[in-house]
């Protein structure tokens, strides 16, 4: 009986010692901030530079959740997160509209492009109007790889899709990958079929897929992302000062400038233009 | 005249709704050895676990120096002074030595004060040598010493023995029954062994209880059972051969004349005139002469007869004589050579009246 | 093909050079499988031996759930104790979504059917008299589980093990409850998820030849216990 004590000791200890291991933020309240974002500012390294200043700066612990920007939205609106980094304007309109979020702010853009087989089998390099290129793919029957997640890529091709008239749904050329842009432009390559990503992304990983950047600059390819903060008037737990520290944060006159030369080093342009503080129209 | 260990009073079991066992009541005396035998399915393992306090009674009471085996810790204290061994050796995965001492470490005895004790038990089982191997690498024989080895490190006061030799060959189970029945002696260890075997219960027994449909048939010493068993079952299962329906014509000073079919045979006994008996007749008690000689012999009943036939059963054979009435005598091998016994050959046969034991015929 | 040298050779220049987040990722993997399934072997065997011994009215039932609970995918698991864990779910007042912890619990809950299923099936295979032996022993009815227990300890090894290689190998309910944070939650599987996602081939190969080395020499010890000579 008296090892049965002793062993039922260890074991107890072990699980306190495992709950406090676990979580050394949540120890302190208030600490933890929750921030849903899209893949694409995970997959290009940059909140993996942004996040550590922000911490360092303020105390709070960020714990980023990447996924699409509708997943991360329907997180938003359940109150499961603090602070929102999307790209999906229309998505983020009816966010707002539903009183889920509060303090909307422009970020940062890039554009998005459609990259393919330097084959080009659909012939489509160098058009100018994007709907007008996917129209193309559609009509050539070349393979076009889709999100297909609700991520703000697959929301901006969803729309690319309306403009150019075509309904792509369930036809053989369309394919859906379910996976985030880093995956689907591996699939992609690996397919030799098309694909919408955000430039981003493809810059990073460029080295390895082996396709081409065939359409960009038409202005429906712009990619803008927008810094929310969960309404906290709806949902009480929401980190509500840890979101708004943040949201100031990636929008402040340093970082900003941190974003506007993020990635020059090593792809020679940047990956994203800081948009802090212009017009916003969308 | 010792006193009474264990006594056992209006038992019964039943497992499933189904009544297993029914026992009036017995008594075991201290130091006694008493076998429970008969066919399989009868209850003897589960009077064993009854004895054991080891399966739920519908009711019933065990009582241990007098005092109710009661449950809680009356039944535990009852337990750490008995020890039980089963058929199958049922060995820890650990190594001999190991074995032996788990009865003492689940007492809590101190590590250092066990050596000696186990030591001493190894070496009545014969199992010192094998201390530190493992329980899983020893033979059937090995293990089911090592099995006694561990029931008698406790010491206890009772041992209950579940068919101990049926898995084992018959030399290793000739000097397993040697050492056990060595062991009993020195510890003077008070025993209940169920067994399917009677030649293993006539060895070592004080007592025999015959068991039949979940009760106790007949207890008694092993002459008693063997030579005047109760009904005919009891007599089918020590190995009554002859069973005969008669009648009693005379009874007179002891000496019975009973009419069977249209023979007339003599028996000791008493009993009324005109009364339907059965007789039962050992097939040991019967000797076998040739056929026509008077045999030397002051037995009362000899019997011209034929024999119907001769089979090996074992070390001797079993010659079946019609003479009148089917009569079962066990011979050598050398008597069925000098006497030329094959089936159709006239003999005499021969038993004393004292050989036949008399029962009324239950219902008659 | 020649990618994958250059993952293999980044994965040993990753190892051999004690690569700080690598080493990182690969000890909170460690310590997260390792404390899940030491939880789930207390509750796991607990409840298999409990089974496995006591005669109860729906029983059966517990049995069935037991080992349906054996093959449930990890990802149900992780969406479950996601929706427990959110803020505003039933188990939202302790914190615990996207932390370690919520990774311990979601493993827990996928390795304990495993570890209970084997342990019951291990105790229930022992031979039923050896119950009887023990109590015939003079023992208790706790210091008879343990004994039994004891017994069982080969089949138990492998429980733990078959718990074990489970869980560090699961990715699904990981990355769903742990989130994949740098440096906080992020374990070897979903980083490999991650890598991948990133066309970070080398590190994922190399993370992925990580995890190959933990299930190998998981397996070798089971094989090992299996293989074992254990003559009747």
């Amino acid at each position: 009986m008296k090892m049965l004590n002793r062993s039922f000791l260890v074991i107890m200890a072990l699980f306190v010692a495992a709950i406090l291991a676990g979580s050394p933020a949540s120890a302190a309240d208030g600490k933890n901030l929750i921030l849903a974002t899209t893949t694409s500012t995970q997959d290009t390294g940059l909140l993996d530079l942004l996040n550590p200043m922000f911490e360092k700066k303020t105390g709070y612990f960020v714990k980023t959740i990447a996924v699409g920007s509708g997943q991360a939205m329907a997180m938003g609106s359940k109150g499961e997160a603090d602070v929102l980094l999307v790209h999906s304007p229309a998505a983020e309109k009816k966010f707002m509209e539903e009183g889920s979020g509060v303090n909307r702010k422009l970020v940062m853009h890039n554009d998005f492009i459609i990259v393919g087989p330097p084959s080009d089998p659909a012939g489509v390099k160098g058009m100018k109007s994007a709907p007008e290129a996917v129209k193309q793919i559609a009509a050539k029957g070349a393979l076009f790889l889709s999100r297909g997640d609700n991520s703000g890529t697959h929301a901006k091709e969803k729309d690319l899709w309306k403009k150019a008239g075509v309904n792509p749904e369930g036809q053989k050329f369309y394919q859906q990958t379910g996976l985030g842009m880093g995956q689907t432009l591996n699939v992609a390559a690996e397919k030799k079929g098309y694909t919408l990503a955000d430039r981003g992304t493809y810059l990073s990983l460029k080295k390895n897929l082996g396709m081409d950047i065939l359409v960009d600059g038409d202005k429906t390819l712009l990619n803008i992302y927008h810094v929310i903060v969960v309404n906290p008037e709806k949902f009480p737990k929401v980190n509500t000062s840890a979101a708004r520290a943040y949201a100031d944060f990636v929008v402040s006159k340093d970082v900003q400038a941190i974003i506007g030369k993020f990635g020059v080093d090593k792809y020679g342009s940047p990956l994203f233009f800081p948009d802090a503080g212009k017009p916003d129209n969308d | 005249m010792k006193g009474v260990i264990l006594s056992v009073r209006n038992l019964k079991v039943s497992r499933g709704g189904v009544p297993v066992l029914d026992i009036p009541g017995f008594e075991i005396r201290t130091g006694e050895f008493l076998s429970l035998i008969g066919p399989n399915g009868t209850g003897k393992s589960t009077l064993l676990l009854g004895l054991a306090g080891l399966i739920r009674k519908d009711r019933g009471e065990i009582g241990f120096h007098g005092k109710p085996v009661e449950n809680g810790a009356r039944l535990l204290d009852y337990r750490r002074r008995l020890a039980m061994v089963f058929q199958e050796p049922l060995l820890f995965d650990a190594t001999v030595y190991e074995n032996v001492a788990s009865g003492l470490r689940i007492r809590g005895m101190a590590r250092s004060s066990m050596r000696p004790v186990i030591e001493e038990n190894l070496a009545l089982f014969d199992v010192a040598h094998l201390s530190s191997r493992s329980a899983r690498k020893i033979s059937g024989g090995e293990a089911q010493r090592t099995s006694l080895a561990r029931a008698f490190a406790t010491n206890p006061e009772l041992i209950l023995l579940d068919e101990p030799f049926a898995s084992l060959d018959p030399p290793t189970k000739e000097a397993i029954v040697q050492d056990l029945g060595h062991a009993m002696r020195i510890r003077g260890t008070t025993a209940v062994m169920a067994t399917h075997d009677r030649m293993d219960a006539l060895r070592l027994s004080d007592r025999i209880a015959v068991m039949d449909g979940g009760g106790i048939a007949q207890i008694g010493t092993p002459a008693e059972v063997m030579n005047q068993p109760v009904s005919e079952a009891v007599a089918a299962f020590v190995g009554v051969e002859t069973i005969l329906k008669g009648r009693v014509r005379s009874s007179a000073g002891g000496a019975l004349q009973v009419e069977v079919g249209s023979r007339e045979i003599f028996c000791a006994g008493t009993c009324e005139q005109g009364k339907e008996v059965l007789c039962f007749i050992r097939p040991e008690h019967v000797t076998i002469y040739p056929e026509g000689s008077r045999p030397d012999s002051s037995a009362r009943n000899v019997l011209s007869g034929t024999i119907r036939s001769v089979q090996p059963i074992g070390m001797l054979y079993r010659v079946s004589i019609d003479c009148g009435f089917s009569l079962n005598a066990h011979v050598t091998g050398q008597s069925v050579d000098d006497l030329g016994l094959l089936p159709g050959k006239g003999v005499t046969a021969v038993f004393k009246a004292t050989a036949v034991h008399v029962i009324r015929k239950p219902g008659a | 093909m020649e990618l994958i040298l250059e993952g293999i050779r980044k994965a040993i220049w990753l190892l051999f050079t004690f690569d700080p987040e690598v080493l990182g990722i690969t000890w909170l993997s460690l310590k997260v499988s390792g404390l899940a399934t030491f939880f789930s072997l207390f509750i796991g065997i607990s409840l298999g031996t409990v089974v496995a011994l006591a005669r109860f009215p729906g029983r059966r039932l517990v049995v069935s759930l037991i080992n349906t609970g054996m093959g449930v995918p990890p990802v149900v698991v992780g969406l479950f104790v996601t929706i427990f864990l959110w803020r505003n779910g039933p188990l939202g007042f302790f914190e615990l979504l996207y932390t370690p912890t919520a990774i311990i619990l979601a493993q827990a809950v996928i390795a304990t059917p495993i570890v209970a299923g084997i342990s019951l099936a291990s105790i229930q295979k022992l031979p039923e008299a050896l119950r009887l032996q023990i109590l015939a022993l003079g023992a208790t009815r706790i210091q008879m589980v343990r004994m039994l227990i004891r017994e069982a300890r080969l089949p138990l090894l492998a429980a733990v093990m078959a718990g074990f290689g489970g869980v560090i190998s699961e990715v699904g309910a990981s990355i769903m409850v742990g989130g994949n944070i740098k440096g906080y939650t992020r374990v070897l599987t979903t980083a490999t998820v991650m890598e991948t996602g990133k066309g970070n081939f080398d590190i994922a190969i190399a993370l992925g030849v990580i995890l190959l080395i933990f299930t190998f020499c998981i397996n070798a010890i089971l094989t090992g216990i299996q293989q074992r000579e254990r003559p009747r």
